[in-house]
């Protein structure tokens, strides 16, 4: 789970990080007010979207006087944004930041990350803040130098100074040994998967300053941060996976034709992995989980329907947990709800509108094949999972099966 | 042999009296897996299932002398549990969750430095010997023994593998699921060169996906020390970048996390890769074939 930056900056505020005075506003008359309060001769206008890149897509503006800053902020507000990370659909601007502009005097660049290949919470920091720090990993990798954190005794004063040093921070390490373990122990009390302050900053006034900040947060850990949760933004969310989520169903939309219902999410890649193989492009990953009740699957019909691209749907189910006749109760219910007489004396237009595949194996799978071939249904039943990515592009394409 | 659990297992259940576990005990137990009891914090002193319960692991260590748990409780707890096998000193805890917090498991594996238990998982659907030991939630049915090894990260994608490899006739040694998750008890390289050691297993299978470097490097260590053929699927070729595919461990970070990357990198190293999920048996009956024919004994 992600969360904006003003968000962020506020949790750093709690663990005692120094940021710059501003507040989030939704008209340009509070960006004024608050340019206003704040106090100061320059402002910035930061547009408050998850996604990054905002900078070189126009999402953050300097001005001088209030009434410039209530100009920038109508101006953004309502706007779409349109940057590297949001794809060509861009991202509606609904609120933005207005801080005091800060005297910047040195730019770095600081973050954490949970490690997978070492296992461990990493700190990766650099004297070349600012920039896309993916850039400088592949131009100068030695610039960037990084810290592995042992979970038993936590981040050790003696590793602050050593990346202190390392960015050329040696004069101030006292101050930074105290901001980055303030910033671990945030990263460790609120599961953070990643942590990112570019730039982080020294001021004309000797100050270590949070310039940005971007935070995200493991998913499996919400159970026990109810205060993330609450951070949580919808309307950064596509609202098909919002939905999905809300049924128990882990979708995400793709851009293919052929849509996809299957249990397990290896499965589901390997399920678009075959539909590529055979030409066609998968419309969605979808893992419907373990233990799939009918309703679930129905509900999984529903939304993969919502999407206008879809042509036909692979229901491709290897049922360990699950069983084959439930799954297969779930599509002729869905079937049924969706398109009230999907008969075979129905056409396929009648009907959903697209024609289904269907490939089951695992437990139950006899029971499961019965009560499709016994629903009247017009079905495409699949033997394998070569059999069904085929059919399914075929069908897709409008060849009759 | 086989790897990690066999007919000589002494499993443990913990969570033992809940639903999902007592539906996979007595599966288990159907199968020829010897279950010696169960772990439900309070209920200990009752039987279940014709066997006895206990309160803690390390009692229900004691007095059964089982050295295999298999961990069948929820995610939020998942950790608690698992610590609770590892300090008992079992020598595999195998941990099904999906949904375990990723700092737990980076906390968990510092807990076992200078302890000897092996965990499986978690977001695993568990491991199994066919005919022998199964500790999970796969389909026994599905299996067959025989002398291939399979190592997975994902569930139902290693049912799919083995289905294939099952109607091809080709039976399995051990089946590994390694779990969907970043940080995993047991890596792709731990599972190969139990394997490697193994005399039952005669070429190995690694089916992995999107997301960090585990698979070439399991792959890089294989082309060095392996003397069995490795054939490797990853899964993911057509997934979007950037975005979590299901499993936690599941997204493409940067150019070297993409599915066609770890082929092709594989490839390189010499191994046989699979691009459509659906050859997976066919390429392994080759390699299978193949080694028979160098060793000129005709693999079984």
């Amino acid at each position: 789970m992600n969360i904006h930056e003003y968000q962020a900056k506020s949790l750093l505020r709690q663990y005692r990080v120094t940021t710059p005075r501003g507040e989030v506003v939704y008209t340009s008359k509070a960006a004024a007010r608050v340019a206003e309060e704040l106090g100061g001769q320059r402002w910035v206008v930061k547009a408050q979207i998850h996604a990054g890149g905002r900078g070189k897509a126009g999402g953050v503006k300097i001005g001088n006087s209030p009434a410039k800053i209530a100009e920038i902020t109508d101006q953004m507000l309502g706007s779409t944004l349109v940057t590297a990370q949001t794809g060509p659909e861009g991202q509606r601007v609904s609120r933005v930041l207005v801080e005091r502009a800060s005297r910047i005097e040195r730019v770095f660049y600081l973050s954490m990350v949970v490690d997978r290949d070492a296992q461990r919470i990493v700190v990766m920091a650099s004297a070349q803040g600012g920039v896309d720090i993916e850039e400088v990993a592949a131009a100068d990798p030695d610039a960037i130098h990084t810290e592995y954190i042992d979970p038993g005794v936590g981040l050790v004063d003696f590793q602050c100074r050593k990346v202190a040093t390392a960015i050329g921070l040696g004069k101030k390490t006292t101050s930074f040994t105290r901001l980055l373990k303030r910033m671990y122990r945030l990263f460790r009390d609120l599961d953070c998967l990643m942590l990112e302050v570019n730039p982080f900053i020294e001021t004309e006034d000797g100050e270590l300053v949070a310039l940005d900040a971007k935070m995200s947060f493991d998913d499996n850990a919400l159970f026990r941060q109810g205060d993330v949760v609450e951070l949580r933004d919808f309307d950064e969310e596509d609202p098909k996976e919002v939905e999905a989520s809300g049924h128990g169903l882990n979708y995400i939309a793709l851009d293919g034709s052929v849509g996809c219902i299957v249990n397990g999410a290896g499965l589901a890649m390997g399920t678009m992995d075959a539909i590529v193989h055979h030409g066609g492009r998968p419309a969605n990953f979808l893992d419907v989980g373990g233990g799939a009740s009918p309703e679930k699957i129905a509900n999984a019909f529903r939304i993969v329907l919502q999407d206008p691209n879809v042509r036909a749907i692979l229901v491709n189910i290897f049922a360990g947990i699950n069983r084959c006749d439930w799954i297969a109760q779930g599509v002729v219910l869905a079937l049924k709800q969706q398109g009230g007489s999907a008969t075979k004396e129905a056409t396929r237009d009648q009907e959903i509108g697209v024609p289904v595949i269907v490939r089951l194996a695992g437990t139950n799978v006899e029971e499961g094949r019965r009560i499709l071939d016994e629903s009247g249904l017009e079905l495409i039943q699949a033997v394998d999972l070569d059999d069904a990515a085929s059919k399914a592009v075929l069908a897709a394409e409008g060849v009759p099966a | 042999m086989s790897v990690f659990v066999d007919k000589d297992s002494k499993v443990i259940i913990q969570g033992f009296t809940g639903q999902h576990a007592t539906f996979h005990a007595e599966e288990a137990m159907n199968t020829g897996t010897n279950v010696v009891g169960g772990i439900t914090p309070g209920k200990g002193g009752s039987t279940h299932l014709g066997l006895p319960v206990f309160n803690s692991v390390a009692e229900a260590v004691q007095e059964t002398g089982a050295d295999v748990s298999g961990i069948f409780v929820p995610p939020a707890v998942a950790t608690d549990s698992l610590l609770e096998a590892v300090d008992a000193g079992v020598d595999v805890a195998v941990i099904i969750a999906d949904g375990v917090p990723v700092q737990d498991m980076v906390r968990t594996k510092r807990y076992l430095a200078g302890r000897s238990t092996r965990i499986i998982g978690p977001n695993s659907p568990g491991i199994i010997t066919p005919g022998e030991c199964k500790v999970g939630i796969m389909p026994s049915h599905i299996h067959m023994k025989g002398r291939v090894g399979v190592v997975s990260r994902s569930g139902t994608l290693n049912y799919e593998a083995v289905s294939q490899m099952t109607a091809l006739g080709l039976g399995q040694s051990t089946c590994v699921g390694i779990g969907g998750d970043p940080v995993n008890g047991t890596d792709f390289k731990t599972v190969l060169q139990a394997f490697e050691g193994d005399d039952d297993t005669d070429v190995v299978v690694m089916i992995g996906e999107i997301g960090g470097q585990q698979e070439v490097a399991a792959a890089s260590w294989a082309s060095q020390y392996m003397s069995k053929p490795l054939v490797a699927f990853i899964a993911g070729v057509s997934a979007p970048r950037g975005r979590r595919m299901g499993h936690a461990g599941a997204v493409i970070a940067g150019e070297s996390d993409t599915a066609t990357a770890k082929l092709d990198a594989i490839e390189a190293l010499g191994h046989r890769v699979v691009r459509n999920p659906a050859d997976i048996g066919d390429t392994v009956l080759r390699a299978v074939k193949e080694t028979g024919e160098r060793a000129g004994t005709g693999a079984s």
